[in-house]
């Protein structure tokens, strides 16, 4: 069995706002193994980046973060105090963020910020880090990569920015990437290179990779296992396989029918819909969150809170009252199979 | 013959761009010789990745932008000549972004009826029941009249930027990627609403988008850009079906559609987007092309008539444009 990189079990954030409290997380939990792809999706405002910022620890002040377990390989990161966690970020955690222009910093070269995150991990020459720096840009595909160090970053094009961005991040060799929209700022054609580096430096590398996104395409191709959220909750879970091909929570299967699929969707024909909004997740919430919108809800979906069940296989789970054949047969009917 | 609402001929866009604080300027030819008519009822998609010029395009067909050469009709009438008040009642546009193409500080109503008083709609006491239909029309509950912009959702909004557009009946629609800035699920009911106000209103849509998946859905006919340049225009089943121009192939492979069987596709486009400053000689694709020839660096090529619409690639060229690079 590859070992685990991350576990976080019952993660919770709490935002006080002028209304009464902002439930934004609520009790997530998942890990990511060494050498995985954790893909997690879901619309905006439905607290996937807040799950990734609590994780390193990076929320706003004012939020409050709870959970059971947050372990790091064998470090509980519950336990390290902001010190320790300097030291964890950018070293044996990477991040990558959604706009390369606005993480980089304009004022200094490349070299010069690469080496920096060697730098302050490690006991390095400079020589050493730029070594590191050259051999890391070429790793990302920049050509030229010696001349590159001299240059700023708005030099560059938006889709080297991003590849600089993951050079960064690999400069300690980390455990875990968390990368946050890496490509949604991007070209088509480039988000396509992107994701290809991607997935060919986690396997060469050997690294967990969480990626956070919306964007149902990337998922599907890129991901192992895909944990789908919706206002703050996961509301199911599994294998790329299983959540694309048996989708079994509702408001999956709606997302599902809500994208044009080339070759199988009908030209011009209409698009399938979520109906309604994202419920507000200010003060408590007893009920299924996605009842208002959900085509098959019963009165028994608001009395109460639901659990994560398992579906048919292995790893599948997803959080409904209706039990998985009677999800699939809604699904077939819909057509999302 | 087809009605033609919109007719550009050879439309060319420079900006003249500084290349250094002691140096002179150079010019940036972001439209280069782009001929195009748009046909009444139909839904022409531009595609093309950032600064292939489709925005550009659009603010000369808004009237928003002057060519540097080249013409644009509208309805046979040169744009020059037709009054920009005029015009506006002819050609809307609706914005990528609703929180930013919406004013915070005025109301949905008086967003709504703007155009009417801007045009001097003689019937004032009407507006605000117009307005009311209209919001009816896009799928704004008619509560919202008196709130204001922020009080809205991300799909709200760009209903409301939709209701703005179409309150004067205008004939044609420019909708600069209409949809990326919002949810996968907002986004199906947006698309789905162009779809139902366009038979109802028998509107014209010209469509700027990157995303692929939704142009094959809602377009009838795609443009797909590259550096100023349209190299292929199909109508949408034959584009998507049969892509001709290396370009367009690689666009299509690059679509990621939600099927976990499928890797992330190698498009080996290879290098980054050229500087359109120094724009390539001969056909300016052949650095990223994957089936580039001797003479692709050296003579540009022609428009080439296929089934279903045109390629501009040596490829397709029965002379290989060998003749051309001898001559």
């Amino acid at each position: 069995m590859s070992k685990r990189i991350l576990e976080v079990e019952n993660l919770t954030v709490d935002i006080p706002v002028g209304g009464g409290i902002l439930h934004a997380v609520q009790g997530i939990s998942f890990h990511v193994d060494q050498g995985e792809t954790l893909c997690i999706v879901g619309e905006s405002g439905c607290g996937k980046s807040l799950t990734s910022l609590a994780v390193m620890d990076l929320l706003p002040k004012k939020a409050k973060r709870g959970a059971d377990v947050l372990k790091l390989s064998d470090e509980d990161l519950l336990a390290a105090g902001e010190r320790r966690m300097c030291d964890i970020r950018g070293n044996t955690m990477g991040m990558i963020f959604q706009e390369p222009m606005t993480s980089l910093n304009p004022a200094y070269t490349i070299g010069n910020q690469l080496e920096e995150a060697l730098k302050r991990h490690r006991k390095v020459s400079t020589r050493e880090a730029r070594d590191r720096a050259i051999y890391l840009l070429e790793k990302v595909g920049i050509t030229a990569a010696e001349s590159r160090l001299g240059q700023y970053p708005h030099q560059l094009s938006g889709g080297l920015r991003q590849r600089v961005m993951i050079a960064m991040t690999l400069m300690c060799g980390p455990n875990l990437i968390i990368a946050d929209e890496p490509t949604t700022a991007l070209d088509v054609t480039i988000q396509a290179q992107i994701l290809l580096l991607l997935a060919e430096l986690q396997r060469e590398f050997e690294m967990g990779l969480i990626l956070i996104t919306h964007d149902l395409g990337v998922v599907a191709r890129i991901a192992d296992r895909v944990a789908v959220m919706y206002a703050g909750q996961i509301v199911e879970e599994g294998t790329a396989e299983q959540v694309f091909n048996r989708p079994t929570h509702p408001y999956t299967q709606g997302l599902l029918e809500c994208i044009p699929i080339p070759g199988k969707t009908d030209r011009g024909k209409p698009l399938g819909s979520i109906p309604g909004i994202v419920p507000s997740l200010i003060g408590k919430f007893n009920a299924c969150h996605f009842a208002e919108r959900c085509l098959f809800a019963t009165g028994d979906c608001t009395r109460g809170n639901i659990d994560m069940r398992q579906a048919s296989e292995q790893g599948h789970a997803y959080r409904c009252i209706l039990d998985a054949d009677t999800c699939r047969s809604n699904a077939l009917e819909k057509g999302v199979a | 013959m087809n009605d033609v609402v919109i007719s550009a001929r050879g439309v060319t866009k420079t900006f003249m761009i500084s290349a250094g604080a002691f140096r002179g300027k150079k010019p940036l030819h972001a439209v280069n010789g782009i001929t195009l008519d748009v046909e009444r009822g139909e839904v022409l998609a531009l595609v093309g990745e950032s600064g292939c010029g489709k925005t550009t395009l659009a603010k000369m067909l808004l009237g928003l932008l002057p060519t540097s050469a080249g013409s644009i009709e509208f309805s046979g009438v040169p744009v020059a000549n037709i009054e920009r008040l005029k015009l506006a009642g002819l050609v809307q546009p609706i914005f990528q972004d609703p929180y930013s193409s919406l004013n915070p500080r005025k109301s949905i109503g008086s967003i709504i009826t703007l155009p009417l008083r801007v045009q001097k709609d003689p019937d004032p006491s009407t507006w605000r029941k117009r307005a009311e239909e209209m919001m009816e029309l896009v799928g704004l509950p008619r509560r919202l009249f008196e709130n204001f912009p922020n009080q809205l959702s991300g799909g709200q909004r760009q209903r409301v930027a939709i209701a703005r557009a179409l309150i004067n009946r205008p004939e044609v629609v420019i909708c600069d990627e209409p949809t990326s800035a919002l949810d996968v699920s907002v986004q199906s009911q947006i698309l789905n609403l162009l779809q139902d106000l366009r038979s109802e209103l028998n509107l014209t849509y010209v469509v700027i988008s990157h995303n692929l998946a939704v142009v094959e859905h809602i377009a009838t006919r795609v443009a797909v850009m590259y550096l100023g340049r349209i190299v292929e225009q199909k109508d949408t089943a034959s584009l998507f079906d049969n892509p001709e121009h290396p370009y367009t192939k690689a666009l299509l492979q690059s679509v990621l559609t939600p099927d976990p069987s499928l890797g992330v596709p190698d498009t080996q486009l290879g290098a980054a987007y050229p500087n359109p400053v120094n724009p390539p000689s001969g056909c300016t694709f052949h650095p990223r092309c994957v089936r580039v020839m001797d003479h692709c660096s050296v003579a540009a090529p022609h428009t080439i008539q296929r089934p279903g619409g045109f390629v501009e690639c040596h490829l397709y060229d029965e002379n290989e444009g060998r003749g051309r690079v001898a001559s």
